[in-house]
């Protein structure tokens, strides 16, 4: 492992967050550090933050005063809703421009280059493959500003790999995500009472968890992996299948011509769903993603699981309202005397705001799976959890699928070590139940 | 048979059938040998290597990762398939040995009537008639997946769009029966006047992708479907007016609405398999080799020609064969 002085940009972008939150439990990394135009949004613990713009004189400063090893380029914007058309080109296109700036160069210290970029990138059209690869050209050119951003940010990073060969330059093609805490244009849209579909198409949709595309963002960090990889879920659903996982209705009521005036027409009455979203919605798009998994890159959720844990999230939103959230304020002072004071002598540890009984959240905050896997062997399998450190619900889950007497063996296990009730009485249920159909 | 559907459906060669949850977790934490080491340059390994990290099959989906769905599938082949079959089409098949019990194949067929039923009955009669019955994959012009209705309706039903990624994916990496068209929409556009006379084999790509493949060609001659809807003219102005691929004059359509556009003649069927053709031994990389490719792909539509005068030469009737 080559990365130990990392410099996140983007650090207030969900991922960026979450890339810095993970790799700061790694001993072996010296120094993460972050850069952004507005403070973080996650509670960081010795991430040192800077608030710049993203002109490539400063990077270029930082980089060189830091001794900047890896830089992870999180920053780019891949969801219309997430700003304005103009800011996100030129966050998308200049932004990208002034990093590479600063990266690049003979006397840089940077030797590598973990670079996000979005399986828009692909576009959507009729005569798409059914999986894309990574060594796939969009057949046609690109339809909304958005993929324009995204065609030419990827253009200069293939620049950037001609004229620096020595550099390790990783792309990552993310799938559409979902998770409890993302706001992009496929979650709202997926957040609709009533899901409105294009009338006669299916479309074929992937997605990938935000659990995992963290854990995909790590994983580049830590291993050096030359060239372009796709990041998608296992599983291509088609989107009636999705809907019908949600347990929403779908409505195909948007007109399969003229669907661009009707939507058009509709996000003026409110219908959230984004003009980079349609061609997605009639012709939809899977990736090829067996070259990442190539890797030793494991992922933890399928393309169902990521629907049915948004389908929990979605459940708990009316009765969660308020409570989530970012509650974490970023307060420059505060974190910088907890960093760099003196009189500091207890490690700064992250505050843990998540209520317990929220299931998709608690889950997020807690330090990523890939926490564990520091060593290089145990990344091709994720070390299991030790079975006491497992929460009893998750146990209850995997009883029913147990044998009779795995159940027994399991019941003494339990009450020799941990001897939760609510785990022996569950087994204790299942094995009258199995008993009393036997008779 | 709707058990036999989802087993047919379910089967792939690089995993056992009946998958479960525990088979699952147990593979994807299976320990990998050293090849797999994280961080190893993937360039260097080929694309062979990649097969064994398909997604595996989740058991509670009713649709693959293609979009097919079990469930409207075999709602088609109990009820208008099997009709079409055994009652009205009265298939007769010949030679289904020649089709591969295992490992990936391409099957290569004639192919007329303005809506083609060639394709159905092909998949009946492997699914009938074959000791191993084996899903099959037809791919589709683009064309359709653009078009409301077919496009959700046709992948349901196991169709592909035509695309050289989308046959190699199925061919090398899930080893499946993949059914082309070469003559593509020439087939099934000819008028009447032209029954059984083969058009232009496109140019050979099925054979390049065979070849990438190293999958052996299965040509197939189909008797009946010629009969089953011509096609006496086309109207080009409402081809036009409903944007689809054409718009022809059949004894059915247009005057009986879009009922019309199923009710079939009652043609004899005859399906005959033919001996494979390997591609596997044809040195290294054949399909940089055009005219290799090309000879090929001619020696396959004259095979299937010949064989198709031979079957109606010996045909005493269209209708009772």
């Amino acid at each position: 492992m080559t990365s130990r002085r990392i410099l996140i940009t983007g650090l207030s972008t969900y991922w960026g967050g979450r890339l810095a939150q993970a790799l700061e439990q790694d001993p072996e990394i010296e120094t993460v550090i972050g850069i952004d135009r507005r403070p973080p949004k996650l509670a960081l613990e010795r991430t040192e933050f800077v608030q710049v713009s993203d002109a490539h004189s400063l990077i270029r400063r930082i980089v060189d005063a830091a001794e900047i090893d890896t830089i992870v380029d999180t920053r780019l914007v891949v969801d219309s809703i997430v700003t304005s058309r103009a800011r996100a080109h030129e966050n998308n296109v200049i932004g990208t421009m002034n990093v590479l700036a600063a990266a690049g160069g003979p006397s840089s210290p940077v030797r590598k280059l973990v670079f996000k970029s979005s399986a828009r990138y692909y576009g959507a059209e009729q005569d798409d493959p059914a999986f894309f690869t990574e060594d796939m050209r969009r057949p046609h050119p690109p339809r909304t500003p958005i993929e324009r951003d995204i065609c030419e940010a990827e253009a200069n990073v293939r620049d950037f790999r001609h004229r620096n060969p020595e550099t390790t330059v990783t792309v990552l093609r993310f799938a559409n995500a979902l998770g409890p805490d993302l706001r992009t244009s496929w979650q709202t849209y997926l957040g609709l009472p009533v899901i409105p579909t294009i009338l006669g198409f299916d479309p074929r949709v992937q997605f990938l968890h935000e659990d995992d595309m963290a854990n995909c963002l790590e994983h580049a960090v830590k291993y050096d992996l030359d060239g372009i990889f796709n990041c998608a879920a296992d599983g291509v659903l088609v989107l009636s299948e999705v809907i019908d996982l949600l347990g929403k209705a779908m409505a195909p009521v948007l007109p399969p011509w003229g669907t661009g005036l009707a939507v058009q027409a509709a996000r003026r009455a409110g219908l959230p769903i984004q003009p980079e979203m349609l061609p997605q919605l009639r012709f939809g798009r899977a990736l090829d993603n067996r070259r990442y998994k190539a890797t030793g890159f494991v992922y933890q959720h399928t393309t169902r699981e990521t629907v049915l844990r948004l389908r929990e999230q979605q459940r708990l939103e009316p009765i969660l309202r308020g409570v989530t959230g970012s509650s974490y304020r970023y307060e420059a002072a505060v974190e910088e005397f907890l960093r760099f004071s003196p009189s500091v002598h207890q490690p700064n540890t992250r505050p843990q705001l998540t209520p317990e009984n929220s299931a998709p959240r608690s889950r997020a905050a807690a330090p990523p799976a890939t926490a564990e896997l520091t060593d290089g062997t145990a990344a091709a399998a994720p070390a299991p959890t030790p079975y006491a450190a497992l929460p009893a619900r998750e146990i209850l889950a995997v009883l029913p699928s147990l044998s009779a007497e795995d159940l027994r063996a399991l019941r003494e296990h339990e009450a020799a070590n941990a001897s939760r009730q609510t785990v022996l009485r569950g087994i204790d249920r299942l094995l009258d139940r199995a008993s009393a159909s036997a008779h | 048979m709707a058990e036999e559907t989802r087993s047919t459906l379910r089967h792939t060669t690089t995993e056992p059938t009946g998958i479960d949850d525990e088979d699952r977790l147990a593979l994807a934490d299976e320990p990998r040998d050293g090849a797999d080491r994280p961080g190893r340059d993937v360039a260097e390994r080929g694309l062979e290597d990649l097969r064994r990290h398909l997604a595996p099959i989740e058991t509670e989906r009713q649709v693959t990762d293609w979009g097919r769905s079990e469930r409207v599938e075999g709602f088609f082949d109990k009820t208008l398939y099997d009709f079409y079959y055994n009652l009205w089409f009265r298939c007769e098949v010949e030679g289904i040995e020649h089709v591969p019990a295992e490992g990936g194949a391409l099957l290569v067929s004639n192919h007329s009537g303005a809506l083609p039923p060639d394709a159905p009955m092909i998949a009946k009669a492997i699914k009938e008639e074959h000791p191993h019955p084996r899903p099959l994959h037809l791919t589709v012009e683009n064309f359709f997946k653009g078009y409301p209705g077919l496009s959700m309706l046709l992948p349901k039903i196991g169709g592909v769009t035509a695309h050289p990624a989308n046959v190699h994916r199925l061919l090398c990496d899930e080893q499946q029966l993949v059914l082309v068209f070469p003559e593509g929409r020439k087939g099934t556009e000819k008028l009447f006047k032209d029954r059984y006379r083969l058009r232009r084999f496109g140019r050979g790509g099925f054979v390049e992708a065979a070849m990438r493949a190293r999958a052996p060609i299965v040509p197939i001659a189909v008797v009946g479907a010629e009969e089953a809807m011509p096609i006496f003219a086309h109207v080009p102005a409402l081809q036009r007016l409903t944007g689809l691929i054409y718009f022809p004059i059949t004894p059915t359509f247009p005057h009986l609405g879009l009922l019309g556009a199923l009710a079939y003649l009652p043609a004899k069927f005859k399906i005959r398999f033919l001996p494979p053709v390997a591609t596997d031994d044809l040195g290294n990389e054949p399909w940089e080799d055009q005219a290799l490719v090309q000879t090929i792909a001619h020696d396959i539509r004259a095979t299937i020609q010949d064989e198709l005068l031979d079957m109606l030469g010996k045909r005493k009737s269209v209708w009772f064969g």
